[in-house]
């Protein structure tokens, strides 16, 4: 975040950043759904908050419109703290999901709703016993409603259409409509809940377009929640990327694009190869058995690291051609419109190639990445810790469940203990019953020869390990970890929070 | 794919002829006896005795009084705890508005002679007023049910986007909530009028001598006079106003329905008599 600080105080004189949110935090019935977020958005910008399903985006939105509160941290709309202001005081507007249009009222009424209970400035009045002029306020007239609906409905593209029952519009009108009704009240930030969602492919992108001249036309800032990454790329001035209520990553499209924070940005936003490599030196990386040269340096010295490379990056030459150490069969292609993807087997991982050049099915090539195609990203995490209690004799608690370990220390029972498992120690059963605990594989990333997943257990904390298998979301399994693969060291409590809270601790590199 | 050998409509079949036998026979047989004289000949005089005689007018006025004062109770009653159930603070608690049906799940004479007994003990006496109590306590579920179901079926998004649009708390009512609600609140009110209009074992249990009503004295004139003819004719101009209503209340429910709440389909029409 040291990018928004640094930001914030240059612009703090000139009200640069409409919208602040410091350390927000939302608990629902104890699932932790947005994560101490804080971010700051720009005057004007369209921005877009960008996630899977369930990653906090939407929660987010809400509690910047008012209908949530957060449990902790505030928001400031031009520096006013509004984090206890109800939705109908804010200067913010919104277009809902599913539209959310009054079906009682036609399309002219719908639009001026906000209008007719909006109060503005009226003449001051003079105070009879003092003199003085004191402000007062007045609805809108009827002609200055008519003026402004039909100001909005001609900015939609739907003149004409005011008498119209909400009800006979199609998809895209009522979005139009939807749209109409929220900028008619010039708000200072226009909020969009996945506003395309319901429509067609060929509508989405007639009103992607649309929407972002009616941004640059009105110059009012947009918030705009997604999750199609696509959507997000087209349309963003800022993505911010959102994944279990923690923000991944803040950029420009392409820097999001080109520059992932991380493996999961990168697998999240398009279409890549993710893999782990080893970084030789500074500007070497190798991976797959070869050395390449890369752009990045400042790591360790034989440090794993993963690795993003994009599709259209790589570039296959027929065998032979020495341009390449790198060899691979080809065993899929699949004709995408305007080029060929084919999936490229080298024996350690399969890369998945775009080109506009078809090497046919079972060929063998060589392949070359340019340096710069090459981005680099820290491992997030190698390994799990928990502050937790010995249970027994050799055991220990973990997630709700004992699990076996190497006591050679002589750890006593009720003894509290720093609990360390490296991701590649720890085994998945299919039948949760073969586990000492049970868990949903919640993520699953392809990292070249080995996947890496994250469970969550039944105690609301996850597990991450490194699996030759490959799993399905939702999947129930157990989990085993065999005793040499449990670290068990003293802890010795020196924090007040730490006391209660255990946590898996992040190794974390280049998160935000 | 294979042909469906019969048509779905044959399951239809068993209620039709439970309806034809149970319920268009005998309104024939209504007809049948407004129309016969004594001697068994077509005549008008049973409708003739009916109308000229006052007391059936007062009857039948007194009786939609009744009706419409029960009706009215009902709706002021039922509407705010309806709201209040149908909050998303209180709805994940059914048992509330369990409280509310459990006593339909009584038999209905032994409520209302226990409703007697506790009326007697804080010294209301049988009167008009007893009666009315009697009706709302029967048919407040009847008037809840429709409205809460067309309050916790409305999509909360509504009540957002008006919020969102400026709208307070009162304001978001009335404009939003109430209208969306009104083909719940037709439903409730015809649920409520059409059968406290033709009921009469509440007025007779509880109204003493004041609250005689049209269905008492239909009653009265098949029970103990054994005067068929005069009988089915009332019950058919009794009829002939009920139909009325409900016309009337469909052709409003249709008229409202243009506002398509998802909740509007619940307007069931129908009356019991007791």
């Amino acid at each position: 975040m040291a990018e928004n600080t640094v930001a914030l105080k240059a612009g703090a004189e000139k009200f640069d950043k409409i919208i602040e949110i410091r350390n927000v935090t939302k608990v629902f019935d104890d699932v932790t759904v947005v994560d101490d977020m804080s971010l700051s958005i720009k005057r004007g910008d369209f921005v877009t908050l960008l996630g899977p399903s369930g990653c906090g985006k939407t929660t987010l939105l809400r509690m910047i419109a008012g209908f949530e509160t957060p449990t902790k941290g505030s928001i400031f709309l031009e520096k006013q703290d509004v984090t206890a202001i109800p939705p109908h005081k804010r200067p913010i507007n919104t277009v809902f999901q599913k539209y959310a249009l009054f079906p009682h009222l036609n399309v002219y009424n719908n639009i001026a709703f906000g209008l007719k209970l909006a109060k503005v400035d009226g003449e001051p009045k003079k105070d009879k016993k003092t003199g003085e002029l004191k402000p007062t306020l007045r609805k809108y007239t009827k002609d200055e409603i008519r003026g402004k609906v039909e100001r909005a409905l001609k900015i939609v593209g739907l003149e004409g259409y005011g008498s119209r029952d909400v009800n006979s519009l199609s998809g895209g009108q009522q979005q139009r409509v939807a749209i109409a009704r929220a900028i008619v009240l010039e708000p200072k930030v226009l909020l969009l809940d996945e506003p395309l969602g319901a429509l067609d492919l060929k509508m989405r992108k007639e009103m992607q377009i649309e929407l972002k001249n009616i941004h640059r036309n009105l110059g009012i800032t947009f918030v705009y929640v997604t999750h199609d990454q696509e959507e997000a790329l087209t349309m963003s001035d800022k993505i911010v990327v959102i994944n279990d209520g923690v923000i991944q990553q803040i950029g420009t499209p392409k820097k999001i694009y080109d520059e992932p924070a991380n493996a999961f940005v990168a697998d999240f936003i398009g279409e890549s190869n993710i893999l782990s490599g080893t970084m030789i030196a500074d500007f070497k990386v190798s991976f797959c058995d070869k050395i390449f040269e890369c752009e990045d340096k400042g790591f360790a010295k034989n440090e794993k690291v993963d690795l993003v490379i994009r599709p259209e990056d790589i570039k296959l030459h027929k065998q032979g051609s020495g341009k390449s150490e790198l060899q691979g069969k080809v065993i899929s292609s699949v004709f995408k419109g305007t080029d060929y993807e084919m999936i490229v087997d080298t024996g350690m991982y399969e890369f998945t190639v775009q080109s506009t050049k078809e090497f046919p099915v079972d060929s063998l090539v060589e392949f070359s990445v340019e340096p710069n195609a090459i981005h680099i990203m820290k491992k997030l995490r190698t390994i799990n810790t928990f502050i937790t209690t010995v249970t027994g004799e050799n055991t220990v608690e973990i997630c709700g469940g004992d699990f076996e370990f190497d006591n050679s220390f002589g750890f006593e029972k009720g003894e509290r203990v720093r609990v360390s498992v490296p991701f590649d120690k720890i085994e998945l059963t299919d039948d949760e019953a073969d586990g000492v605990i049970g868990g949903n594989i919640g993520q699953s990333y392809y990292k070249g020869a080995y996947y890496q997943v994250q469970v969550y257990t039944d105690d609301d904390r996850d597990f991450y390990l490194d699996t030759h298998d490959e799993w399905d979301i939702d999947d129930r399994v157990g989990i085993v970890i065999p005793p040499q693969g449990i670290i068990v060291e003293k802890y010795v409590e020196t924090d007040e929070e730490e006391k209660t809270e255990e946590t898996t601790e992040e190794v974390s590199g280049e998160s935000e | 794919m294979k042909k469906r050998a019969f048509d779905k409509g044959i399951f239809a079949f068993p209620y039709m002829i439970l309806s034809a036998i149970f319920i268009i026979f005998p309104l024939v047989l209504v007809l049948v006896y407004a129309f016969r004289g004594v001697d068994g000949k077509f005549t008008f005089d049973n409708f003739a005795q009916v109308f000229t005689n006052p007391t059936n007018y007062m009857l039948i006025l007194k009786t939609i009084g009744i009706a419409l004062i029960t009706t009215a109770i009902c709706l002021l009653i039922a509407y705010p705890v309806a709201f209040v159930l149908a909050s998303s603070h209180f709805n994940k608690h059914t048992i509330l508005a369990l409280l509310f049906i459990i006593p339909m799940w009584m038999n209905f004479v032994l409520r209302m002679y226990a409703l007697q007994s506790l009326l007697n003990m804080i010294n209301v006496k049988d009167s008009f007023w007893a009666a009315i109590i009697g009706m709302v306590y029967d048919y407040l579920p009847f008037m809840l049910l429709p409205i809460y179901t067309s309050l916790v079926n409305m999509d909360k998004s509504y009540v957002e986007a008006s919020r969102d649009l400026g709208g307070g708390d009162v304001q978001t009512f009335f404009r939003i909530t109430f209208p969306l609600s009104v083909p719940g609140i037709i439903s409730g009110i015809l649920m409520v009028f059409m059968p406290t209009f033709s009921s009469y074992a509440i007025t007779d249990i509880l109204g003493g001598t004041e609250a005689s009503v049209i269905g008492g004295k239909i009653n009265t004139l098949f029970g103990e006079r054994l005067t068929w003819g005069l009988g089915s004719a009332l019950s058919f101009i009794l009829l002939v106003i009920v139909i009325v209503v409900m016309v009337a209340g469909n052709l409003i429910t249709r008229a409202s329905n243009k506002a398509k709440s998802d909740a509007a389909d619940n307007s069931i029409v129908g009356g019991r008599i007791r």
